[in-house]
């Protein structure tokens, strides 16, 4: 008897029967067609170099599909890596890169720590100034910077300009307020209790710093490392201002002053430099990608 | 282990008293609850003590020495947090064993500590996991752990049972009674929840609006409230307040509560009260134990009255019923096999022996 009157009543009502995962196909497939698309557009540039450092000068120049290889060769890497100038500018930048990674993971761990947690006067308004330090670009900055290194320069008789290691000072600029921030995220996202029992358990700020809050924002901290590094790997303007003689240049200035020639681009080896240049910041992202992702997210919300 | 005093102790957040004036001596060995509803200062008294927070005004004693700017680290204190504060990247050992191992204690003497404050909280086994990997009542378990290990003068705990379900609240309560019957450590206990008090209690302090409303031990709070705000917030259901007035009839002193209902006083009751003056602005503190249904052989002054149920709410071992006087809503407890329903007429019995007065301008207990 019941199985009839649920037949009778079947028909009269309309049930969209898995509709949800009906939306869910729709919404994936939408998905997938941007993801493609958007591979696609990012790619594009990347997938055009490799193919023209495969190149000889003679085929890039000729006449023939520019997206295919004929004649491939090595030619432009092994000039590349047997050139001492070129090397110089990989060891400028590596050296940079690394030495701006440590002084800026010195300056803003333990900033980020007494901004997000010693509550002492004007933390709040100065933590936002921190960050709106870095809202200020880079095109404006560099003038008075000169001048200002400059002023140092001859007031100290320490030669600065044009040195390589001048951009130590000039790349936190960048690099502090922005891991700062990020960082005092991370930090605000920690327990309050964790540092109270850590002070009752007989630490000092120190300590609570080094013992808890470092372990415990491990992927925070290597979230900043991994943009920190990025930034100073990447940065063009400051180099090419700060920076004239060759043995001074950092890689991404380097490759386009050497071998660009007056009108003659040198495109074989300017696309083999600036893919052998994407390297080191690519194979980092690939092993700590997992922790970057985490350590920008995990900030914004509380777990 | 040691004895705890606060003098004056006042807490202010820029024009506001969050404490106001505090005074409390805590024997060695004692244990202290705090208790109130929330923004009583009952937290911020504790945290005080702990020396997280600052005091504004007063003094606070640990054994004797005024702490009042001695940091947290140096009160040999240890304390238990709400959400437990255990160190996420360490394991319970090692979370147990922090504060030692920044003391430099001796490794042998560390593991020791540990190994005993494990087996005291039978936890044995998970010393080697990660908090993540734990119960809620298993990290409360490492949370009072990490206080015992430090062998403190004084233990804080700061409702660190808020976080459980009802069933492990209940269990790790007696928990912390053996613990302490144990370690006999001074302990002061803050919590919303006036069960908890009641039952861990050596003494009680009542806090309202950052002041102690009441000291007591726990019999005492409940048989004899100082105010109408204790007589309120101990006991569960609450104590019923019904207005009334004294009337003398005949030479005798009797009770009014609605048109219809009025009491003589029993003999004792009637000697307490006879000197006040005969004032409309009075109240019938009675709790619901002592309403009960009406039967044959009923004690002196024990008086019965009518009403018409409300509702009633079967507990299984009790009835509870609800019931109005004159529009104050009242509660009563009968016997489950009273035959009280709801909307139904029923005679009940109050046991006036147990009875409190209470001026409703000062709300205090005469």
């Amino acid at each position: 008897m019941s199985t009839l009157t649920i037949d009778k009543a079947g028909p009269s009502r309309k049930v969209k029967y898995g509709s949800m995962s009906r939306d869910r196909a729709w919404a994936l497939r939408w998905s997938y067609f941007f993801l493609v698309l958007f591979a696609i557009f990012f790619l594009t540039p990347p997938i055009y170099m490799l193919i023209t450092s495969l190149k000889s000068s003679a085929e890039i120049s000729a006449a023939t599909n520019p997206w295919w290889v004929f004649h491939p060769t090595l030619s432009n890497y092994a000039e590349l890596l047997t050139s001492n100038q070129f090397l110089r500018f990989f060891w400028n930048s590596s050296i940079v890169s690394i030495v701006v990674v440590f002084i800026t993971m010195l300056i803003s761990i333990p900033a980020a720590f007494a901004l997000a947690r010693m509550k002492f006067w004007g933390s709040a308004t100065l933590a936002t100034g921190v960050f709106l330090t870095y809202l200020i670009p880079d095109s404006l900055l560099f003038i008075p910077l000169f001048k200002m290194l400059g002023v140092v320069q001859d007031y100290t008789g320490i030669t600065l300009l044009n040195r390589w290691y001048v951009l130590l000072f000039i790349y936190p600029t960048l690099t502090v307020p922005f891991c700062t921030w990020i960082m005092i995220g991370y930090f605000a996202s920690i327990p309050k209790e964790l540092d109270e029992a850590a002070l009752i358990d007989g630490a000092s700020w120190l300590q609570t710093l080094t013992r808890i809050f470092i372990p415990v924002a491990l992927p925070g901290l290597i979230a900043a490392t991994i943009f920190a590094f990025t930034v100073s790997w990447a940065q063009f303007l400051y180099p090419l201002v700060f920076t004239t003689s060759i043995d001074q240049l950092v890689l991404p200035v380097g490759i386009t002053t050497t071998l660009i020639k007056g009108d003659v681009f040198n495109w074989g080896q300017i696309m083999t430099g600036a893919l052998l240049g994407a390297a080191p910041p690519l194979i980092i992202y690939a092993f700590l990608m997992d922790y970057y992702i985490a350590g920008l997210t995990a900030g914004a919300t509380k777990g | 282990m040691a004895d705890v005093a606060l003098r004056k102790v006042v807490k202010r957040y820029d024009d506001v008293e969050a404490v106001r004036g505090i005074d409390l001596d805590i024997a060695d060995h004692e244990f202290i609850v705090l208790v109130g509803p929330s923004g009583c200062g009952k937290s911020t008294t504790l945290r005080m003590i702990a020396g997280l927070e600052d005091i504004s005004d007063g003094d606070i004693m640990i054994g004797g020495d005024v702490v009042n700017d001695v940091p947290p680290k140096d009160r040999d204190i240890a304390m238990v947090f709400q959400n437990y504060a255990l160190y996420p990247h360490m394991t319970v050992a090692e979370n147990m064993s922090f504060g030692l191992r920044l003391k430099h204690y001796p490794k042998a003497e560390i593991k020791a500590r540990v190994t005993e404050a494990a087996r005291l909280l039978d936890i044995t086994d998970l010393i080697d996991r990660k908090p993540k990997q734990l119960s809620g009542g298993q990290r409360q378990r490492v949370a009072m752990g990490r206080a015992i290990v430090r062998n403190p003068k004084v233990f804080l705990f700061d409702e660190p049972l808020s976080n459980l379900d009802a069933k492990l609240r209940v269990q790790m309560r007696i928990e912390i009674k053996k613990v302490h019957q144990k370690v006999r450590t001074t302990t002061v206990y803050v919590t919303h929840d006036q069960v908890e008090a009641m039952t861990l209690a050596d003494r009680v302090v009542v806090m309202n609006k950052g002041r102690i409303e009441q000291i007591g031990t726990p019999n005492e709070l409940y048989h004899k409230p100082a105010t109408r705000f204790v007589a309120g917030f101990i006991g569960s259901p609450a104590m019923n307040f019904i207005p009334c007035r004294l009337e003398d009839v005949g030479g005798a002193l009797q009770i009014r509560l609605t048109d219809r209902i009025a009491f003589a006083l029993p003999p004792a009751r009637a000697a307490r009260y006879n000197a006040l003056p005969r004032t409309d602005k009075l109240l019938l503190g009675i709790r619901p134990e002592h309403l009960t249904e009406s039967h044959a052989h009923l004690a002196p002054g024990v008086e019965t009255f009518d009403t018409v149920l409300d509702v009633t709410e079967p507990m299984g071992m009790e009835t509870l019923v609800y019931f109005g006087l004159d529009g104050t809503p009242v509660c009563g407890r009968v016997d489950p096999n009273a035959g009280a329903k709801d909307g139904a007429p029923m005679r009940l019995a109050m046991d006036l022996n147990n009875m409190h007065l209470l001026n409703e301008e000062t709300g205090v207990v005469l």
